[in-house]
């Protein structure tokens, strides 16, 4: 079973492609301390004892910092190290469950809209055109702001994951939607599914069962990618302020506040989560690319 | 050729209506409207008179008639916030994030057209492997790291070019323009080169996977076998069967370079529309918001109806009746 | 002319260097029509692309010497042999409809050509293009010209084709499977008009193709591939009717003949078990089990005035869209337990019937039956419909008429399962192993997913997946149509088994006579979507009625007096 795993073309070509695993090692060593960040971190970024002002804005231990900060401190003393795993966590956390939830709802709807056509399909497409008019980042900042309307604002600083995770999800879900109803509209001719459905098989079934397996190499590419894109919007709305808060602070949040110190000389409270998020999303990209080569051999 | 074309304008319409019925949910359901336009010492009398005033105890089918119309003539209502037409407040900020938006398209299509072709033509290069790696660390670069870091490297560091604000501006009828003057070319290279990287990664690898496609089909090997000129088979051949899917493409993109101009006039304090939007965001400022939609929705209409005519312009499968 | 010699062609790659030509040599004369012919992956296409210059990489010409007139191909270099394609060598592909630039005029095309290769001025270039479209048998040409190639027929597209490689006068041109998407009629017109440019103006045609009526009809002289080797070579005549070789032997064995109806095909099974089934996974159980149920196998089935009508696009605003009636008051009846070959070329309606006796495409009027019962159209078809289970279909394409994800066990099983023939997951799994065995497959291919196998294979599995079903009728739509003759043979051979074993019904649809001809007791000639003519298949064969049935059987390529 293994041996044939390691015979299989992706996995052959993975270990062709020195960009494809230095990207995968850096993803999951960001994944891993992401989600052992509490046993990682020396400190508690969002328990405010456990940190003070007195050891504020020291810098990276080579530029003459203090041993206990590797990377230095912010302006509050926050330990810069357990603040990007505590951001890289929530970004991951926040990116991981909007693809899912942008991908259960594209792909159930592409699905079914490339299954049935007609009206249904329809009616899809000329939501997913709307969507298209309103880029990803036009609705999330939207939904949030409609949520500030709607929501009292002790309610609305509790939701606030939430609300960021909806709003992402929601910018996404198009793509998803587009391509797996693409796709069906190519497997639903072949003679596989004919077969199926002249048996009399349950629609959800042929779905689910014989076209969906087949689909999954673009889905597979468009999570990815989509995984990324979350991942940047989760940043950029936090950074213009619309995410979240600077006491529980994403990748995006730390780079907000480490523009302050941008014409100051404290460098690494700006570049240190920046580096960070773009070394995340340039390996994800690098995966997304690798993915796409694989199913799409003809771009080799 | 006259049925595509109306086709896309009924669906153009539809996405419209679609957006502006948004933009009035909007208006309508998140907050009162009455309770936004009073202060704490109004009287229930005086809500009671605004209420009727505004007509918002008539039908909703009626409402969103009324404010269709309303649209149509250029009445957009009064912000929250500023207590200003709102028409006045966006038509203020219509040029700063046009001409941003297009400098920035005309980069990515600049630079990224070119780049695309010539990485599909010599897929295995060092010199391909190279951009193709570059530009993947561009996509991956969210838009306001770019500005951040241009903006430390020419602003703080070499201390070439400001930072924010347009600069030195001309005022030609309604359109306050930066185009005019050395100081707003220098206003906007940053911006501009902020929101264009990001689209240009995109057009570039847009452009080079459909090129890769074209010259991999049937008829770009028949004309090789041929003995077609190279030169003639890239650029009259390929890259015309190439623009058709790369035009529609494009015209999507111009939804993205307005979307993030947002981000970008934020890292730059650029005095337009995506700036006016984040302010009334923070502010829960709902007629603003709604109409920024519906502006929006509007140019991503006008650009891809652009697009269509194009299409039609460059694909004689559209242009000229099936007969055979 | 063209000299080839010890030609051989390597595509270095993951598992070491495949050599795909090997120590190949022909020659081509001025005014020669050369076939190249030999089943999937015999390397025909990459002696074709070799010689013009254009192997796909990683594909090299590793050794051999390729000659055309003084010229040696192999010393050009890369701009030497550009600038000789198309002047010298030309070629001709498959596809017409993919073949040109859809952007370009037809004028645009063939001037662009010439004045690729001689200083001749646009207007001039012009009128030579419509004197040789007009040559080449397109009327009105001045006109036609300046139209775009999706405003041709395909026919009349692969005419363009021919224009386009012969404009500057080559010396050899290389056809690949020049005729293989076109209908008879069409198939017959190119290749009449091939054999004309040969006679008249002495070009070299190397004609690649799978078919051995083409080659038989048109060419010289042939060379028969098979794994990248040569297995014989010489004049068309004597090849095809005393083959020396045994390859040439069995292909020919294998070639269904059109003038006579075999009771079998004399060919070496080659995907035959080695091994006998265990007990409880044999022929003989898969057998049992089929004829166990109380189902009565071969039933009737039939269809009386189908119409059957698709909305077409619609094209101007002011008109209604156009709809296109793809059946025109169809009445069909196949008699119980016998084999009904339906034949007709592309758009006549074959694959139609199939899809609304199989419930896929609703017909706007007429009555379906299966044996005595009626038998509900689409729309009113339940999924729990019993004629669901007693109609089977076997899919032209075995590539994709399996599902890759899923194990051959489980393609296998999914009937039993899902029509509750069998209630035991490992019954289930037996049955399916015993069924590999009756359809000459080894039963340890039941864990194994479809990719695995080849195209035989694959159509066997799916010919076993429809029985499993307990049918009483099959429907086969071009089952051997993508299949090389000799696999082919064996998949005719295993229905014609089948049938007789089973007494099964058969609604068999190709447009292939030859291949109707070996398996239908009776034939029905669709044109446009009605029925030109039904009836004892012998009588069809020797004195058919209708002028068009007449007019098919004498354009299809036949077998050189056998």
């Amino acid at each position: 079973m293994l041996a044939r795993l390691f015979k299989s073309e992706p996995v052959y070509l993975f270990f062709r492609s020195p960009a494809a695993m230095l990207a995968a090692i850096v993803a999951i060593l960001v994944l891993g301390g992401a989600i052992f960040a509490p046993l990682l971190a020396s400190t508690d970024p969002y328990d405010l004892s456990s940190f003070s002002l007195m050891d504020g804005l020291l810098p990276p231990l080579w530029e003459g910092g203090n041993p206990r900060f590797l990377l230095g401190t912010d302006d509050q003393g926050r330990d810069m190290i357990s603040a990007i795993l505590y951001g890289a966590r929530l970004s991951l956390t926040i990116g991981l469950m909007a693809m899912a939830v942008a991908s259960v709802l594209g792909v159930g709807l592409g699905l079914a809209a490339g299954y049935f056509g007609g009206r249904f399909d329809a009616i899809v497409m000329r939501i997913a055109d709307i969507q298209l008019a309103l880029p990803a980042i036009l609705t999330a900042l939207l939904i949030d702001g409609i949520s500030r309307g709607v929501l009292p604002p002790a309610i609305h600083q509790d939701l606030r994951v939430a609300v960021l995770t909806l709003a992402i999800a929601l910018s996404l879900w198009v793509n998803f939607a587009r391509t797996a109803r693409a796709s069906v509209f190519v497997e639903r001719n072949k003679d596989y599914v004919q077969a199926a459905m002249i048996m009399g098989q349950h629609p959800v079934r042929v779905m689910l069962r014989h076209i969906l397996p087949n689909i999954m190499g673009p889905l597979l590419v468009i999570m990815t990618v989509d995984l990324a894109s979350a991942i940047l919007l989760e940043a950029t709305l936090s950074f213009l302020g619309i995410g979240l808060p600077a006491d529980s602070p994403s990748l995006g949040t730390l780079i907000r506040i480490g523009m302050q110190f941008l014409l100051s000389g404290e460098w690494w409270i700006l570049w240190v989560p920046t580096l960070f998020l773009v070394a995340l999303v340039v390996s994800i990209n690098v995966l997304g690319d690798f993915l796409r080569d694989v199913f799409n051999p003809r771009l080799r | 050729m006259a049925f595509f074309i109306l086709k896309r304008l009924i669906q153009s319409i539809f996405v419209m209506i679609a957006v502006a019925f948004l933009a009035f949910s909007l208006f309508r359901f998140v907050g009162d409207p009455v309770s936004q336009m009073t202060g704490v010492e109004t009287s229930a009398e005086d809500s009671a008179r605004l209420r009727e005033e505004l007509g918002l105890n008539d039908a909703f089918i009626v409402q969103f008639g009324r404010f269709t119309r309303n649209m149509l003539q250029g009445d957009f209502g009064y912000s929250y916030r500023t207590r200003q037409p709102v028409a006045d407040m966006i038509a203020s900020r219509i040029p700063a994030t046009l001409e941003l938006g297009t400098v920035a398209l005309l980069i990515s299509l600049l630079v990224g057209i070119p780049t695309g072709i010539f990485t599909a033509l010599r897929p295995r290069g060092f010199v391909t492997q190279s951009i193709l790696l570059t530009t993947l660390v561009g996509v991956s670069i969210p838009t306001f790291v770019i500005g951040i870091m241009l903006i430390f490297l020419f602003g703080v560091q070499l201390g070439w070019l400001p930072t924010f604000g347009r600069g030195g501006t001309v005022q030609i009828g309604g359109w306050t323009s930066s185009l005019f003057t050395f100081d707003g070319w220098r206003a906007l290279i940053l911006p501009a080169l902020t929101l264009g990287v990001y689209q240009l990664t995109l057009t570039m690898r847009l452009v080079r996977a459909e090129m890769m496609e074209v010259l991999r089909s049937d008829f770009i090997r028949f004309a090789t076998a041929r003995g077609i000129p190279y030169r003639s088979l890239y650029f009259r051949h390929a890259l015309a069967n190439t623009m058709v899917p790369v035009i529609t493409i494009i015209g999507l993109q111009f939804g993205g370079v307005i979307a993030f101009s947002i981000v970008t006039e934020s890292v730059f304090q650029w005095p337009g529309m995506g700036l006016l939007f984040l302010e009334s965001i923070r502010f829960v400022d709902i007629p603003v918001m709604g109409v920024y939609l519906v502006v929006i929705a509007f140019f991503f209409v006008l650009v891809n109806m652009i697009v269509d005519l194009l299409y039609v312009a460059i694909d004689p499968r559209l242009r000229v009746r099936e007969d055979g | 002319m063209l000299e080839i010699e010890g030609l051989t062609v390597q595509f270095p790659g993951r598992f070491g260097v495949f050599t795909a030509i090997d120590d190949v040599s022909l020659s081509v004369a001025a005014g020669e029509i050369h076939g190249l012919v030999g089943e999937s992956g015999a390397g025909k296409s990459t002696i074709g692309a070799a010689i013009i210059g254009l192997l796909q990489p990683p594909g090299l010409v590793a050794s051999g010497k390729m000659t055309l007139g003084e010229t040696d191909l192999r010393s050009l270099s890369m701009s030497q042999a550009h600038e000789l394609r198309g002047r010298r060598i030309s070629m001709i592909f498959q596809d017409p409809q993919t073949s040109l630039n859809p952007l370009m005029t037809i004028a645009d095309q063939l001037i662009e050509t010439i004045q690729a290769h001689e200083d001749v001025s646009a207007s001039e270039a012009r009128d030579r293009s419509i004197a040789l479209l007009e040559e080449i048998g397109i009327e009105n040409a001045a006109t036609r010209i300046k139209a775009y190639p999706h405003q041709f027929s395909g026919g009349m597209r692969q005419r363009v084709v021919i224009a386009l490689a012969l404009c500057t006068n080559p010396e050899l041109i290389i056809a690949d499977e020049p005729t293989t998407a076109l209908d008879v009629a069409v198939q017959s017109q190119v290749l009449d008009l091939i054999r004309r440019l040969a006679k008249t103006r002495g070009i070299g045609f190397l004609l690649i193709t799978h078919d051995i009526g083409v080659i038989a009809q048109i060419t010289d002289n042939v060379t028969v591939l098979r794994g990248g080797q040569l297995m014989e070579t010489g004049p068309t005549q004597k090849v095809l009717r005393t083959p020396d070789h045994d390859y040439t032997k069995s292909l020919m064995a294998a070639v269904p003949p059109l003038d006579r109806k075999l009771d079998r095909f004399l060919v070496p099974d080659s995907d035959a078990p080695d091994l006998a089934a265990p007990a409880g996974r044999s022929a003989a159980d898969a057998e049992q089990w089929l004829t166990a149920g109380t189902q009565i196998f071969g039933e009737g089935l039939g269809m009386t005035d189908v119409t059957v009508k698709f909305s077409g696009n619609r094209t101007s605003l002011f008109s209604k869209p156009a709809a296109f009636t793809a059946l025109d008051a169809v009445s069909l009846s196949v008699r119980p337990g016998s084999v009904m070959g339906l034949v007709g070329e592309s758009g006549s309606g074959k694959s139609t019937i199939a899809k609304v006796l199989t419930g896929l495409v609703q017909p706007s009027a007429g009555q379906l039956y299966l044996g005595d019962n009626d038998l509900p159209p689409a729309r009113a078809r339940s999924r729990k419909d019993p004629s669901r289970r007693q109609i089977q279909m076997v899919f032209q394409d075995p590539y994709s008429s399996l599902n890759g994800r899923h194990r051959i066990g489980d393609i296998l099983a999914e009937p039993l399962w899902h029509y509750g023939l069998e209630a035991d997951a490992d019954k289930r799994r037996d049955i399916a192993a015993a069924i590999l065995d009756l359809v000459g497959l080894s039963a340890d291919a039941i864990d194994r997913f479809p990719h695995q196998f080849s195209g035989g294979q694959r159509q066997r599995i799916a010919v076993a997946r429809s029985l499993l079903a307990r049918p009483s009728v099959l429907i086969c739509d071009e089952p051997t149509s993508a299949l090389d003759v000799s696999i082919q043979a064996q998949v005719l051979n295993l229905l014609k088994d089948l049938q007789a074993r089973f007494g099964l019904t058969i609604l068999f649809i190709s447009h292939n006579l030859a291949v109707v001809r070996q398996m239908s007791d009776d034939v029905t000639v669709l044109k446009g979507g009605t029925i030109v003519e039904t009836g004892p298949s012998e009588d069809f064969f020797t004195n058919p009625n209708a002028a068009y049935s007449r007019e098919l059987l004498s354009l299809t390529p036949g077998m050189p007096g056998q």
